[in-house]
């Protein structure tokens, strides 16, 4: 076959969906909704690939994933070569298929999205590292000589993970401090069982773990150790990646009554202390009837979704401008939708009523309308005089976004921040203006995206690894002189 | 791991535990508590850290079994194993020469006011404790705090020892006596705690608090520990535990404390320690 035959055939082929649980049954349990390519579909999806010579898709991915390469593989059905493929650039390949916003990336930069639908690399991704997974034959990449180099990793989410992976596979002796017991960060806490399985989690930290990353649980930096006191101790270089962790409230009466949550407890209850099976385990969480989340990012989809599975009758999103305007993933508002939850677009509360009991019991909202584009571009939302109505609920999730948590900055003198007090970095380095300090992901940007919080670990491992080896020489020099 | 390396009961519901946490022992101060959890399914719980040995590498904490995972713990034993504990967390007690401080514990949370009472002492202040409880049976570090101050002053609800009342009756007749007072410190139930600020507040006396909200994560990423102190909100974990008293809302900390209620009762009910499976 000529090559433009090949590509017509290929063109042919649409693109494979992937079968996933019905609405109605998962927006009642928490089992993982998405259920994956069979072999076929991930060999056929894998053929319509046109293995670009000049791949727009890889330009598109924050950690320069091989992307024709291990598609290329999938269509040779050597699945298992497909995952080393991606493991030689994504410590996380089987967390990065399921929650990356492929939409905005890899896929987004497809040549055959052009004129159809693009490859679907997520999917495939997803597959080649669920086969390794499964097949018990997990590759563990020969990691370089050690270089007598410590490195301390501060926060074991998205960004540390990355991180942690690339310096030890360099040679480095990397130890990653993270203050819950659960290593995972927004992995575990945050994003529910529903969309990312916390058995993936742990096998990523597994293999990192074999790959001979220490991870310390249990360990608040800036409480138990201070950064200085870790570069004291021996560490040649910190990394912090620890997150924008803090929750944002609106600040509108009544919200500390009984029954209004962050974002965060509700789902760090849920994901984390595993409340959805109370009383299995210990720790619990209000199952409510009429549950109002209020925003429109991914944060809030996950939280109303876990209402649902909870039992709410009604689960609703209140956000204050329109669809189009969500940060949410399509695919995400698209699951919410299907499993029930109403949306009560340009409304925004105003007030929270509650009983005697100090619960509450109802939200005041006002109508919006969109006015003038602001810094965004996204057009503001402007409240309608005189359009006030009740809305009945009994629990309320804030899901209006996050802010950092200034317990690092505050015990790290000459630390620069700005004044959101993110940690101020030097381009994509992540070079701090403390001498060996690195940072990187949500504790620089603000909250955005796993995948972006991976690429700036990826970006800052290289950084650390170039100043950890100049510093030798640094060394070797002085002791020659 | 952290091995529990001494368990004894204080009263028939007061447990006092020494546990190894050598980087916890070193770091606390007054004030500061750790988070635990008896087992992989457990909750998270903060507790006040009452004493430390930074020799030993451990740490001592009381407290009183008030449901499940108290339950739970209180049936571990000497050698025995927690699954997780994190800290030193929250600010420490500013500790500094006021002059007379008076610190005053009630109940379990006598235990929570023996260290800022050691620290207040240390620090040269003529501290003054008044400790109560509901009768004599179940007041606890008498002898300790008595070792730390001579002007020691206990008081039972029912009279079966020393003072026959409450402690902010006690209070109350000290600032009467002339006694001339710069700080209180109150750490006890809540509605103590509030009747204690209430006694204070005529006379302008600087009154702290110790506040023990319902916390997850308890280093500020959740957000359930959240107080309202003169109108604003702060969170316990992080911006306290221990706020100006005269600014604090007590009757939302009491709803707030109340809130898992219903799910506490079923847990207790459901309750077979999973500690004893194993």
């Amino acid at each position: 076959m000529t090559d433009k035959k090949k590509k017509a055939e290929k063109l042919k082929i649409p693109r494979q969906s992937m079968p996933e649980q019905d609405a109605k049954v998962r927006s009642r349990n928490f089992n993982e909704v998405p259920l994956g390519y069979t072999k076929e579909q991930a060999v056929l999806e894998a053929k319509r690939c046109l293995q670009c010579k000049k791949p727009t898709c890889v330009a598109g991915c924050p950690v320069d994933v091989d992307i024709p390469g291990f598609i290329k593989l999938i269509a040779e059905e050597d699945f298992i070569g497909a995952a080393h493929k991606l493991k030689e650039t994504n410590a996380l390949p089987a967390i990065c298929g399921r929650v990356c916003p492929q939409e905005d990336q890899c896929e987004k930069a497809c040549i055959l999205g052009k004129k159809g639908d693009s490859v679907a690399i997520g999917r495939l991704e997803r597959f080649a590292a669920d086969y390794e997974r499964k097949s018990g034959n997990i590759m563990v990449p020969e990691v370089a000589l050690p270089t007598g180099k410590k490195v301390a990793v501060v926060g074991a989410g998205p960004a540390g993970l990355t991180i942690a992976g690339d310096l030890v596979k360099l040679g480095h002796d990397v130890t990653v401090f993270e203050a819950l017991h659960k290593a995972g960060g927004v992995l575990i806490y945050g994003i529910p069982e529903f969309r990312l399985p916390k058995n993936i989690v742990d096998a990523e930290v597994d293999y990192l773990e074999k790959l001979g990353v220490k991870i310390v649980t249990n360990a608040v930096v800036g409480r138990v150790k201070t950064v200085d006191e870790l570069l004291d101790e021996g560490f040649d270089a910190v990394f912090l990646g620890v997150g924008a962790g803090a929750p944002v409230f609106m600040n509108i009466p009544g919200e500390n009554l009984s029954g209004i949550y962050s974002a965060n407890e509700y789902l760090t209850r849920s994901n984390l202390m595993k409340a959805y099976r109370f009383p299995e385990y210990d720790t619990p969480i209000i199952h409510g009837k009429n549950v109002a989340v209020i925003g429109g990012g991914n944060v809030a989809m996950d939280s109303v979704r876990t209402a649902l599975r909870l039992g709410a009758e009604n689960a609703y999103i209140v956000y204050r401008r329109t669809e189009v305007e969500m940060p949410a993933r399509i695919e995400e508002v698209h699951h919410a939708r299907d499993e029930g939850v109403q949306f009560k677009l340009l409304t925004n509360p105003v007030e929270y009523i509650g009983n005697e009991k100090g619960w509450v019991t109802g939200m005041k909202c006002i109508r919006m309308e969109l006015g003038e584009p602001d810094e965004s571009g996204r057009r503001r939302p402007v409240p309608i005089k005189d359009s006030e109505f009740v809305m009945d609920v009994d629990t309320v999730v804030v899901a209006v976004g996050t802010m950092s948590n200034p317990v690092i900055a505050a015990t790290t003198p000459g630390l620069e921040t700005n004044r959101w007090n993110y940690i101020v970095t030097k381009g994509e380095t992540g070079e701090t203006s403390r001498k060996g300090v690195y940072a990187g992901g949500d504790i620089v940007t603000g909250s955005a995206t796993v995948i972006l919080a991976m690429g700036a670990g990826r970006k800052a491992a290289r950084a650390i690894d170039e100043y950890l080896r100049n510093k030798e020489q640094g060394t070797r020099n002085k002791d020659q002189g | 791991m952290n091995k529990i390396t001494e368990k004894g009961y204080l009263s028939e519901n007061v447990v006092r535990m020494v546990i190894e946490a050598p980087d916890v022992a070193e770091k606390r101060k007054a004030g500061q508590f750790v988070v635990l959890m008896v087992d992989e399914k457990g909750e998270r719980i903060p507790l006040t850290i009452v004493d430390s040995d930074v020799e030993k590498g451990t740490i001592t904490l009381i407290f009183q079994v008030v449901g499940k995972t108290t339950t739970c713990l209180a049936e571990m034993n000497e050698g025995d194993s927690l699954f997780t504990l994190l800290g030193p967390l929250g600010h420490p007690t500013e500790i500094a020469n006021f002059g007379t401080a008076v610190c005053v514990g009630g109940g379990v949370g006598i235990g929570v006011a023996y260290p800022v009472i050691k620290a207040l002492a240390e620090a040269g202040n003529k501290v003054i404790p008044i400790i109560g409880a509901r009768t004599k049976d179940i007041l606890i570090l008498e002898d300790e705090i008595r070792s730390i101050s001579e002007e020691l002053i206990v008081a039972t609800d029912d009279g079966s020892y020393g003072v026959h009342g409450f402690v902010t009756n006690v209070l109350q007749n000290l600032i009467d006596s002339g006694e001339k007072i710069d700080i209180v410190f109150a750490i006890g139930p809540v509605p103590m705690m509030k009747f204690l600020c209430e006694v204070t507040r005529p006379y302008g006396i600087k009154t702290i608090v110790s506040l023990n909200p319902i916390m997850v994560d308890a280093t500020g990423m959740c957000g359930a520990c959240r107080v309202s102190v003169g109108g604003k909100t702060k969170f316990a974990c992080v911006d306290g535990p221990e706020f100006d008293g005269h600014k604090v809302d007590f009757g939302l900390l009491m709803t707030r404390l109340q809130t898992y209620n219903n799910q506490e009762q079923t847990a207790m009910e459901n309750y077979r320690c999973r500690h004893n499976d194993r």
